[in-house]
C-alpha cells in the first residue's frame, strides 16, 4: 500500500513475517486462499495432490504478514500460519487467542 | 473384528512441508480429514470459526457438548473433538435440550443445516426459542438440501432452481433471523463465511450468552445450489457475499430477507435478556416447594 | 447397588397404576421425565412433579412426541436415568427416536399405557394392541425388551425392573401397561430402600485416549461415559465402528448392527421372565399377560376347581418372547389359551413358537373381559375337550 507519507512510529512498529505450512493432501483446489491473501503471497500451483486437485504454493513468502486470513478462510483446514522463527523475539505479539 | 479391517479407504498422511500442528489440532479429530465436504463449501469455515471462537470465549473443551442432525452441516459433530452427538433428521435442538435441562454445567451446541433445523426441526427451534433453553444454535445456511442431492429448501430463494423445482422455487422462503427474534431468542446474528472474523466474534460472543441464541451462516453449495442456478462454484459465491453483503447492526429483522442473488443484510441483530428455562425451573419450583 | 432413600417411598400405599409407575421411577432413580400429555398418561408425570424437588429430578414437557424422546436420549447422555410415558398415538411417533436409542445404545424407560386404537381410537379404553409394535415398529433390525404388568404392584416392581435391564443392557425398555391399569387402585407394598437392588450403570474408567465408545465386552454391552466427564467421544445413528465414527460398507450389517440383536438374544435366557402356575401335569394352559392375566388366573382356578387340568403361564417380559418356554410346553399340553385385549398379536408368536405340536385357542375380549372369567373358562373348557393331534388354531367365538 503506498503511503503519502513515513508515519511516525515507523521505527518502533515491526511488521510481522509469517510462515505458510500447507498440508497438500488436504487441499480441495478452491482458491479461497488464493483468491483473498491481501498480500497476494499465495497462487495455484500445477501439481496435483493425492486426490487430483491442485494445491496452493507460496508464491512471495517474504510478503506474508502473518495475518491468518487464509487458515480462517480455509474450508479444509489445510493451511496455516505461524509467526516466523526469528521475529518471535522481537514482536510482541498481543493479538487475542484464536483471532491472530 | 478389527476397526483396521473395517475401514477401507486409505488414510493418506498429511504432507505438509514444513511439518507441524495445525492450530485447531485439538479441537479437530484429525484422523478424519480430509472431510467429506465438496470442494468450496463453507461448511469448513464455519467450523473453523467455531473452533476459533471456542478458544477465544475460553470454554472449557470437556463441557461443551455439539450437537448434529442430518445433513452437509450435520457432520459436524462427527469432525469436532468434543462430546458430540449425530442425531435424527431435525431433532438436535431436542436432543440437546434434553442435555442442557438435565445437566445445566454443559454448553449445548447445535450445528445444523438450514433444512435440518427450519423445515423439519421448525417446531423443535421456535419451542426451544420460546422457552430460551440456554443453547447456541448455528444454522448454516446454504439455501439447498445438498446432502440428498440439491432439493428445494425452506430458505431457497423464490424462482430458484433446485432438483425438486425444476421450474423456479414457487414457495418464499423463510427469513431465519425474524423467526429466531419472533420466538423470542436473546441473540440473533447472520454472517456469511466470507466475514470469517466477525463471524468468530459473533460465536464467541453468543457462547457465552446466557440463553437461546441464533448463528446463521450463509454459506456456499458450490456442488449443488450455486451450480444448478448457473451461479458459478463456491469462490463466485464468495465473490458475490463480497460485493453484495451490506452490514446493519441491529436492524429489524423483518427486513431481512433473502432473494435470489439479491442483497444480503449481515449483522447482529438482536442482543437482549431474558431468564432461561432452568433458571425459572428452579426459581418457581423453589418458591412452591421451599429452597 | 441400593436404591436412592430420598425416592422410596416406602409403606404401604393405595395407589393407581400410573401412581405406582411414578413411584416405581423415583425408586428406581429416575431423575429426568420428558412427557408430552396424552390420556391415559397424565397422572404419571402428576406424581412425578408433586415428587420432583424431594428428588431433585428436571421435568421438561415438550412440544411433541417425537422432541420427547429426543430429550430423554440426550439426558440420559448426561448420567440420569430418563423415562417417557406416553399412549398409543404418541407411541408411534416415537419409533424413529425408539430406533436411535438402539442405534447409540442409549438407556431409557417408554412406558406405553396402550389405549384402543388404531387412529385416534378411543383413548379412556384399555387395550393390548401395541406389543407387536413395540418389537417391529422402528424401521431396521433390533431387538427391544418389553414388560407387561398385570397389577399397580407389578407396575412399581417392574418400572424398576426396567430401569435396571435398560441400564444392563444399554437398550430402551417398554412397559406395557394400558388405561385400565393405569387407573385401577389397589394395595402397592414399597419395600425399603435397601432392598431395593439397582443396577448400576457400567462406566469407562480408563485414560481418555484409548476411549472407544463402542468396543464392546464379550457380553456385547460397552461401557459408558458421560457428557463432559471429558473423553469428547462421539456417537452417530449410522453405522459406526468402534471409534464411534460412522463407515458405510457391506460388513458393516455384520458388525454394527448384528450385535445390537446378539446383545438381548444371546442373554434371552437372563432376560425372559414368566410365572407358572400348575403347568407341570396341565393339559390345557392359559398363556396371558398384563391386564388380561388377572382374569386368566382366576379362570384358571376355576377351571381347576371343575376338573379340568388348566395351568397358567404368566409373561412377564413379553419381549424377548419365551420361545424355549413355550415351545416346551407346547409339547406337553393339549391346548394353548391366549386371551388377549386385541384382534391378535401375541397369539401368533405362540402359534409360531408351538410349532404346530398343539392346538391354540385365541380369547379376544375388549376392557369387559378382564372383570369376568366367562369367555376364558369356556375357552378352557373347549379346549379340554380337543384331541392333541388335532392341532387346530381357534378363534374362539363366545359362548
Amino acid at each position: 500500500m503506498k503511503l503519502w507519507r513515513k508515519p511516525l512510529d515507523f521505527g518502533k512498529i515491526k511488521v510481522p513475517r509469517g510462515e505458510i505450512h500447507i498440508f497438500k493432501d488436504r487441499c480441495k483446489g478452491c482458491a479461497f486462499c488464493v483468491e483473498y491473501c491481501p498480500k497476494d503471497v499465495l497462487e495455484m500451483s500445477e501439481e496435483f495432490n493425492a486426490k487430483g486437485y491442485h494445491p496452493p504454493s507460496v508464491k512471495n513468502a517474504d510478503d506474508c504478514v502473518e495475518c491468518h486470513l487464509c487458515e480462517m478462510l480455509c474450508p479444509e483446514f489445510a493451511i496455516f500460519v505461524t509467526l516466523k522463527e526469528e521475529d518471535k523475539e522481537t514482536i510482541d505479539v498481543t493479538t487475542e487467542k484464536g483471532v491472530k | 473384528m478389527e476397526t483396521k479391517q473395517i475401514v477401507k479407504e486409505e488414510i493418506h498422511p498429511d504432507q505438509s512441508k514444513t511439518g507441524g500442528v495445525h492450530p485447531m489440532d485439538n479441537l479437530l479429530r484429525m484422523d478424519r480429514m480430509p472431510h467429506i465436504w465438496c470442494p468450496s463449501c463453507g461448511i469448513g469455515i464455519a467450523v473453523t470459526a467455531f473452533t476459533a471462537a471456542l478458544e477465544k470465549a475460553n470454554m472449557d473443551p470437556n463441557m461443551v457438548s455439539i450437537v448434529s442432525g442430518i445433513g452437509c452441516t450435520g457432520r459436524v459433530a462427527g469432525y469436532v473433538k468434543l462430546d458430540s452427538f449425530h442425531t435424527t433428521h431435525g431433532r438436535p435442538i431436542a436432543f440437546g435440550t434434553g442435555i442442557r435441562v438435565a445437566n445445566p454445567k454443559i454448553k449445548v451446541v447445535v450445528f445444523s443445516g438450514d433444512g435440518d433445523l427450519i423445515a423439519i426441526g421448525g417446531n423443535h427451534f421456535i419451542h426451544a426459542a420460546r422457552r430460551n433453553i440456554d443453547m447456541l444454535v448455528v444454522c448454516v445456511n446454504n439455501f439447498i438440501y445438498a446432502m440428498t442431492g440439491g432439493q428445494v429448501a425452506p430458505t431457497t430463494p423464490l424462482a430458484a432452481y433446485a432438483t425438486t423445482s425444476p421450474y423456479g422455487c414457487v414457495e418464499p422462503p423463510f427469513n431465519i433471523p425474524y423467526i429466531a427474534d419472533s420466538s423470542g431468542a436473546v441473540y440473533v446474528a447472520r454472517w456469511t463465511t466470507l466475514h470469517v472474523r466477525r463471524l468468530t466474534n459473533s460465536i464467541a460472543e453468543a457462547l457465552q450468552k446466557k440463553g437461546f441464541s441464533v448463528v446463521e451462516v450463509i454459506s456456499p453449495c458450490g456442488m449443488y445450489y450455486s451450480r444448478i442456478n448457473r451461479l458459478g462454484d463456491g469462490l463466485d459465491m464468495m465473490r458475490f457475499y463480497h460485493d453484495n453483503v451490506e452490514i446493519r447492526h441491529g436492524e429489524d429483522t423483518k427486513n431481512l430477507d433473502i432473494g435470489f442473488q439479491t442483497k444480503i443484510i449481515c449483522g447482529k441483530f438482536v442482543d437482549r435478556e431474558r431468564p432461561t428455562y432452568m433458571e425459572r425451573y428452579n426459581d418457581y419450583i423453589s418458591r412452591v416447594k421451599g429452597a | 447397588m441400593k436404591a436412592d432413600p430420598k425416592g422410596v417411598l416406602t409403606g404401604t400405599h393405595t395407589l393407581s397404576g400410573n401412581y405406582a409407575c411414578a413411584e416405581g421411577a423415583l425408586a428406581a432413580g429416575c431423575r429426568f421425565l420428558g412427557i408430552y400429555p396424552i390420556v391415559p398418561a397424565l397422572e404419571v408425570s402428576q406424581r412425578f412433579l408433586d415428587r420432583a424437588k424431594e428428588v431433585d429430578a428436571t421435568f421438561i414437557q415438550m412440544e411433541d412426541e417425537v422432541s420427547v424422546l429426543a430429550a430423554v436420549l440426550g439426558a440420559s447422555w448426561t448420567g440420569k436415568r430418563s423415562m417417557t410415558v406416553t399412549s398409543g398415538p404418541g407411541f408411534s411417533l416415537m419409533m424413529e427416536h425408539l430406533g436411535l436409542g438402539v442405534m447409540l445404545e442409549t438407556p431409557c424407560v417408554i412406558v406405553d399405557v396402550q389405549m384402543v386404537g388404531p387412529g385416534l381410537g378411543m383413548p379412556l379404553r384399555a387395550a393390548q394392541a401395541d406389543i407387536m409394535q413395540a418389537r417391529w415398529g422402528s424401521h431396521g433390525d433390533y431387538e427391544i425388551i418389553a414388560l407387561a404388568p398385570s397389577s399397580p404392584q407389578e407396575m412399581f416392581e417392574f418400572t424398576i425392573k426396567a430401569f435396571n435391564l435398560s441400564e444392563r443392557f444399554r437398550i430402551p425398555v417398554a412397559v406395557m401397561s394400558d388405561a385400565y391399569l393405569a387407573h385401577l387402585e389397589e394395595k402397592v407394598v414399597i419395600p425399603p430402600a435397601e432392598k431395593i437392588y439397582i443396577e448400576p450403570r457400567r462406566y469407562y474408567n480408563g485414560p481418555q485416549n484409548s476411549y472407544l465408545p463402542f468396543k464392546r465386552d464379550q457380553d456385547f454391552v460397552p461401557p459408558m461415559v458421560d457428557i463432559g466427564q471429558g473423553y469428547r467421544f462421539h456417537v452417530t445413528g449410522l453405522t459406526h465402528d468402534d471409534r464411534g465414527y460412522p463407515i458405510m460398507f457391506e460388513e458393516c450389517q455384520e458388525y454394527n448392527v448384528h450385535p445390537l440383536v446378539k446383545k438381548v438374544r444371546s442373554y434371552a435366557d437372563k432376560i425372559v421372565e414368566v410365572q407358572e402356575i400348575n403347568t407341570e401335569d396341565a393339559e390345557v394352559i392359559v398363556i396371558s399377560y398384563g391386564t388380561t392375566a388377572r382374569a386368566a388366573l382366576m379362570a384358571v382356578e376355576q377351571a381347576r376347581a371343575s376338573g379340568i387340568k388348566a395351568g397358567s403361564l404368566k409373561l412377564v417380559t413379553v419381549w424377548p418372547f419365551p420361545e424355549q418356554k413355550v415351545a416346551g410346553l407346547a409339547k406337553k399340553a393339549k391346548a394353548f389359551v391366549v386371551p388377549e385385549m386385541n384382534f391378535g398379536q401375541v397369539v401368533s408368536e405362540v402359534e409360531r413358537c408351538s410349532y404346530g405340536n398343539t392346538n391354540v385357542f385365541f380369547v379376544s375380549h375388549g376392557e369387559k373381559g378382564v372383570e369376568n372369567t366367562t369367555d376364558i373358562v369356556a375357552a378352557i373348557e373347549q379346549a379340554s375337550q380337543m384331541k392333541k393331534t388335532e392341532n387346530r388354531v381357534i378363534e374362539y367365538e363366545g359362548v
